[in-house]
């Protein structure tokens, strides 16, 4: 009886230490997320840094993208939504890897088309690639399919997870729906 | 008589196993699956060594065996698709749905990695040759 109480007691002690897991890639030790200093699309000073206590949602895209980045950002307004009254704790952040196009206005006016209060990076070529090199991120122009004007990016698709303490946290796969994206956010903001 | 019963309980032994690997739940005591990446990996690389440390295709199982664990344990980060691996980091990636993941991979001579993510396999055949595999895999 002493070993069966023993080994109910060692259950509950194991089944309360399990937290529930993110449903992105997750690092392990995680590092600090470097540091983004720069002008907004709305014309604001913009650092990383200043918002410790939110989580912070990076997406890596450029507004004249057809397919990947106007998914990623209607996935990420409509878990803003599914928020509720915690929206205000997430905050994401859109960083154009197409500064050459997406100058400030242009950038502000597009993510305005899915939520206003999103907020986009853009600046110079070496501004813009400063930054994806701290993300290991990479952007390669190539020519726009037959018919079309221009050039596309290749880019990275994930979504990248800063919590609370400005920690790189998480890594989440292009195409996850939003209701992934709260689960994750609110297991992020739970955190003391 | 006594070899005709030796001979009738190792067959309804075998049968026995044979019905329990093919139909019994599957289970796992961890659903990661750890690949390491070792220490001088880039080195060895920028000296012109080919060999792949890591296998070019990993299968993954839904349910069972479906995380997949990256250990960088090599001096200098490495890119495993768009995710950047520092010096004695680890990324645990769980994978949801079936398919075929290609990815970039610094670590990997061909620079390509594919992770094939499949369904569980259903009670049977199927799940009989996935016990197979695993055991042979180990």
């Amino acid at each position: 009886m002493k070993r069966l109480l023993f080994a109910g007691l060692l259950l509950c002690a194991a089944s309360a230490g399990a937290a529930p897991a993110l449903k992105s890639g997750t690092f392990s030790p995680v590092r600090a997320a470097p540091e983004i200093a720069q002008r907004a699309a709305d014309g604001s000073d913009f650092r990383l840094s200043a918002l410790r206590g939110k989580v912070v949602v990076l997406e890596f895209g450029f507004t004249h993208c057809a397919a990947v980045c106007p998914a990623s950002l209607a996935t990420l307004a409509a878990a803003r939504q599914k928020l509720g009254a915690q929206a205000d704790r997430l905050q994401v952040v859109f960083v154009s890897v197409d500064p050459e196009r997406d100058t400030p206005a242009r950038l502000k006016s597009y993510l305005a088309q899915f939520d206003k209060g999103f907020i986009g990076l853009t600046g110079t070529l070496g501004q813009m690639a400063a930054i994806r090199k701290d993300y290991g991120i990479t952007a390669t122009k190539f020519p726009a399919p037959a018919g079309q004007d221009g050039y596309q990016m290749g880019h990275s698709s994930y979504l990248y997870f800063i919590d609370k303490k400005g920690m790189l946290r998480a890594l989440m796969p292009f195409g996850r729906p939003a209701e992934e994206v709260v689960h994750d956010v609110n297991l992020l903001l739970a955190e003391p | 008589m006594k070899l005709r019963i030796g001979s009738a309980f190792l067959i309804a032994l075998l049968a026995a196993g044979v019905a329990w690997a093919a139909f019994a739940p599957l289970q796992a005591q961890s659903r990661g699956q750890l690949f390491e990446i070792p220490k001088g990996t880039w080195e060895r690389r920028m000296k012109g060594d080919k060999t792949s440390v890591l296998p070019e295709r990993i299968t993954l199982t839904l349910g069972v065996r479906d995380v997949l664990l990256l250990r960088n344990s090599d001096t200098v980060p490495q890119m495993f698709g768009p995710v950047l691996i520092m010096p004695g980091q680890d990324f645990r990636l769980p994978f949801a749905q079936a398919g075929e993941h290609p990815f970039d991979c610094t670590a990997h001579a061909s620079g390509r990695m594919t992770v094939l993510v499949e369904e569980l396999p259903s009670p049977g055949m199927a799940r009989l040759r996935w016990r197979i595999h695993s055991l042979l895999d180990t």
